[in-house]
């Protein structure tokens, strides 16, 4: 009777087990999906699902992080006339990562991508209030986690993708950059599934600033 | 009933019973599909849909058709979703049978997809996608334009290059036709007082407001009072930091400070400004000979607080005094001169409460005040400048000592109510007293007061994304003229393509006449009822972020316009036509922003003393104005450029016949053509640098580059026999100036970043 009670008890754990492996594994998959997504279709496609776990899981914050994370960078590269749209459906999602979520660094890292989308509408008449913002964003982000390189990448690549002119370049990017690394370079993901984005990108600019 | 006697034994049955599961699920696999199309039967292509609370579901493909495969068995909600469309659901059950299902989705209406009301209209700022067109930067950057306002609005189409009156002279309309509205409330005196036959800058500096709707006809009914125009200023809101600024130049030097609260929530703000053109008129020779050199004291000072409920409070006032004494060759005897002095001062108050009250509704109130007194003297003097008679009675006529106050008090109230969807209702009041009084020659006092109260409604209904009107209707009463009336507005817009829309409208709009047309000597006026201009126009708008197509036709037609003579009455009429096209293009060219306006007009009108119907001295057919800016980021420079062109205006010399009794056309002509090509430049040295704690900006600017003859009008003298050109004081205008600024806290450096 013992060996029976441990029978179910396993078979219990291994539905348990299951769900939440099947978590892991859609979304371990979608993550994968994002990063080989080329197209708009694809794209769109990806965020779908991440929001279709979002929705069934409920508790979950992840899922409507990339979401929001994928309608941001939509928004940026956007060449057309709907990046205000796109940045504002992305706060909308995000909104619901931060109700799951409070304080969390990586959420405030994507509100900086947000701002910079609106930014880029019209740089010149948007840049005092969303230049701020960005800023803000960053900084909140490193003091919801000191370990996050993430904010110091965004900090980075921003003064890296700023014209010298204006107070950019490799010679004021680069220490942030090196920062950065440093914190990638200690940094461990939580799980698989955690944001875990940009040391390449970090990679770049040390490389593109030597 | 089982009994396990090994572990090995209990673990193939796990085994078992988890392939089991396992296997089960393979086989209950259900397949759906569908497609999904908008009420159109149009596919929709981008659409998501989901099993609810599963983890399955699908996007629709360019064709519309979506294919899903679930394990899941039993009773679900499918849905479809997608931005700007209302979702659908069904309920569905999974048992391995495959599910066709199609869903229609309706379009939503919504603010970002709607057709807009553009007919008219020129709206700026940053918050409307639609016609995007003059920003407070754009302003400042518009070569020639000087930082103000109505010269840059100068280069949109429906504007006439007026030069010697100050205004906005649109589609054949007067500068007083045009009327400016600050956060709603009419402003008196909007321009620096000045002497004849020069134009004098507006008073409110760009940077005050957030954004601004020109419109050049049938706008919306919650205004009035103007026959041919609207501009309505938007105050900003709280700044983005604390900041102190100080500016030198070659005609004034000011100082300023902001206080932003650390919490973000209230702000003040004071600043001083001095202007005095000795140093300039030193080096740059006027044709007037100036005793008095011009000179004006600015200040003003603001709060604003932001309410819990995220509604606004501000306050904003502006003191300002100026003097100035000029002298010209008379132009009945080149022996003699005539003086003019002038002294003014100004006081506007305006303060504003925006509020959200919850389930759709908004409110605004808002009361301002202005006082204004000019003490304007005429004098004719000797070659020695000294006062004379000369018993010649048209010349000493024109000895006048005048001193005017217009006092204004405006209450106004205006209720917002979101109906269904983005359809808005929205209604209120507003009361306006006048007080005006002329004391001529010290002999003649005349005081005119006047009660003015209007009541408004208009609506925003949108039928579908591509349909949209704009009714409403204001009631008028002015105790002045013991006249009421009702000015009917509508406009439809039709969208007629991706970016593109098409409008029409039609309004009527009524005026109280001014009141030195109809002054009274003795005492008050002389009774006289509203103005009147009805207006028909058409429009079509393609625009995208960085392009704008523009292109209206329009008719006017004046009726009760005043008549001075053979009595001061209503009887005068007129008319204006034309068309006007707008292309901005900020993508063609790398780093060049540029604007084309050409307006085509076609107006005359019978009134003041105009002795049949003729085309007025301020109209002219064929306006264009070409705009450049360009930011050269390597010098951190912009180099902006204006041409403004217009064809010759006519003149006349209208006189009296005491024979007949009657006016006459004695002589008259057109003026030559207009050509004016305005420069500027700004260099910002310390753009980008972060450990700048000053931000500089210096400008250099000239008109009329190309030093062109500038002629607005002529002169007659009284005999009719001298004829002089009404030209600007001198040809060119040259500024040089450097503006600096102190940010307080660090968040210069945020801005830079992300220049």
């Amino acid at each position: 009777m013992k060996q029976l009670l441990i029978a179910f008890a396993l078979l219990f754990s291994t539905a348990i087990f299951a769900q939440s492996d099947k978590y892991m594994s859609a979304m371990k998959a979608n993550i994968q999906q994002m990063k080989d997504a080329k197209t708009n279709e694809e794209n769109i496609a990806v965020i779908q699902k991440f929001e279709r776990i979002a929705e069934a899981e409920k508790t979950q914050w992840l899922p409507y992080y990339y979401a929001a994370m994928l309608k941001a960078t939509m928004a940026i590269i956007s060449q057309e006339d709907n990046k205000d749209a796109l940045a504002d459906e992305a706060t909308t999602t995000l909104d619901k990562a931060d109700a799951l979520s409070k304080n969390n660094s990586e959420i405030l890292c994507i509100r900086s991508l947000i701002a910079t989308a609106k930014m880029l509408v019209n740089p010149q008449a948007r840049y005092m209030e969303f230049g701020m913002l960005i800023n803000k964003y960053i900084n909140e982000a490193k003091k919801a986690d000191a370990n996050n390189p993430r904010p110091y990448y965004l900090e980075a690549s921003n003064i890296f993708n700023t014209p010298k002119q204006f107070g950019g370049g490799c010679e004021k990017s680069k220490p942030i950059a090196e920062k950065a690394l440093q914190l990638y370079n200690s940094f461990k993901p939580e799980n698989e599934i955690a944001p875990n984005w940009g040391k390449e990108n970090i990679e770049q600019i040390l490389k593109a600033c030597n | 009933m089982f009994v396990f006697s090994n572990d090995d034994l209990m673990k193939k049955l796990v085994g078992i019973i988890t392939s089991v599961f396992l296997f089960s699920n393979v086989f209950a696999q259900t397949k759906i599909t569908g497609t999904v199309n908008d009420n159109k039967n149009k596919p929709l292509a981008g659409v998501s849909i989901s099993i609810l609370n599963t983890y399955d579901g699908a996007t629709s493909d360019v064709n519309g058709k979506f294919f899903i495969t679930t394990n899941e068995q039993g009773a679900f909600i499918i849905e479809a979703k997608m931005l700007g469309y209302k979702s659908a659901s069904q309920n569905i059950s999974l048992n391995k049978n495959e599910i066709k299902i199609d869903f229609i989705l309706k379009e939503e209406v919504s603010e970002l997809k709607a057709v807009t009301v553009t007919a008219g209209s020129f709206e700026a700022g940053d918050k409307k996608r639609v016609a995007t067109v003059l920003t407070a930067l754009d302003v400042y950057t518009t070569g020639g334009a000087n930082g103000d306002i109505t010269s840059a609005i100068k280069t949109l189409p429906g504007t006439q290059q007026v030069g010697e009156q100050e205004g906005l002279f649109v589609r054949g309309g007067a500068g007083y036709e045009t009327k400016q509205m600050i956060d709603g409330m009419v402003v008196n005196n909007p321009f620096y007082s000045g002497s004849p036959d020069i134009a004098t800058r507006g008073r409110f500096a760009p940077g005050l407001f957030k954004g601004n709707i020109f419109s050049t006809g049938g706008y919306s009914a919650l205004y009035g009072q103007a026959l041919s125009s609207v501009l309505l200023l938007e105050s900003i809101d709280l700044p983005n930091r604390s900041e102190a600024s100080a500016s030198i130049s070659s005609v004034f030097v000011g100082a300023g400070f902001q206080h932003l609260a650390k919490n973000k929530k209230s702000s003040y703000g004071i600043n001083y400004g001095y202007t005095n053109l000795l140093p300039y008129f030193a080096v740059i020779k006027q044709k007037p000979d100036y005793f008095t050199l011009p000179e004006f004291h600015n200040a003003d000072a603001n709060f604003r607080i932001k309410t819990k409920r995220g509604g606004m409070i501000k306050y904003y006032t502006n003191f300002s005094a100026n003097k100035m004494g000029l002298r010209n060759v008379d132009i009945d005897s080149s022996l003699l001169k005539d003086a003019f002095t002038l002294k003014n001062n100004f006081w506007y108050n305006n303060v504003s409460y925006k509020e959200n009250l919850g389930k759709g509704w908004k409110s605004l109130l808002g009361f301002s005040y202005s006082t204004n007194n000019d003490i304007i003297q005429t004098d004719i003097q000797n070659q020695n400048n000294q006062s004379v008679t000369t018993g010649i009675h048209y010349i000493d006529d024109k000895k006048i000592a005048l001193n005017s106050q217009q006092d204004l008090t405006v209450l106004r109230g205006v209720l917002e109510k979101r109906i269904s969807g983005i359809s808005t209702v929205r209604f209120g009041s507003e009361y306006w007293y006048s007080f005006n009084k002329y004391l001529y020659n010290n002999n003649f006092t005349s005081t005119i007061k006047d009660h003015y109260t209007a009541i408004f409604a208009e609506t925003d209904l949108y039928i579908t994304n591509q349909l949209a009107f704009k009714a409403g209707g204001r009631f008028e009463y002015s105790s002045m003229m013991k006249a009421r009336n009702i000015a009917p507005r509508l406009a439809l817009a039709y969208k007629t393509g991706n970016n593109a829309q098409m409008s029409i409208a039609f309004g009527e709009f009524y005026q109280k006449p001014e009141v030195l047309q109809i002054m009274n000597y003795n005492n008050g006026v002389h009774q006289t009822g509203y103005t009147k201009a009805t207006h028909y126009l058409i429009n079509y708008i393609k625009n995208t972020s960085l392009q704008t197509f523009r292109v209206e036709a329009f008719y006017k037609k004046y009726n009760n316009l005043i008549k001075t003579f053979p009595d001061t009455n209503n009887t005068g009429n007129g008319y204006a036509q034309g068309f006007e096209l707008f292309w901005r293009d900020k993508k063609t060219f790398k780093n060049i922003d540029y604007w084309i306006s050409y307006s085509y007009l076609d107006t005359k009108r019978d009134f003041l003393n105009y002795p049949t119907t003729l085309q007025p001295t301020f109209a002219t057919p064929h306006t264009l104005s070409v705009v450049t800016k360009t930011f050269v980021t390597k010098w951190k420079t912009g180099f902006n450029f204006t041409y403004n062109f217009a064809t010759g205006r006519p003149y006349y010399n209208i006189a009296f016949n005491n024979n007949t009794n009657k006016y006459e056309i004695l002589d008259e002509g057109k003026t030559i053509s207009l050509h004016n090509l305005g420069f500027s430049l700004n260099y910002l040295p310390n753009l980008g640098k972060q450990n700048a704690k000053t931000f500089i900006v210096l400008v250099a600017s000239v008109t009329n580059v190309l030093n062109s003859n500038l002629i607005y009008n002529y002169r007659y003298s009284y005999n009719g026999l001298n004829k002089v050109a009404v030209t600007p004081p001198a040809k060119q205008f040259f500024f040089i100036g450097c503006f600096l600024s102190w940010g307080v806290d660090k968040t210069q450096d945020a801005i830079n970043n992300n220049l």
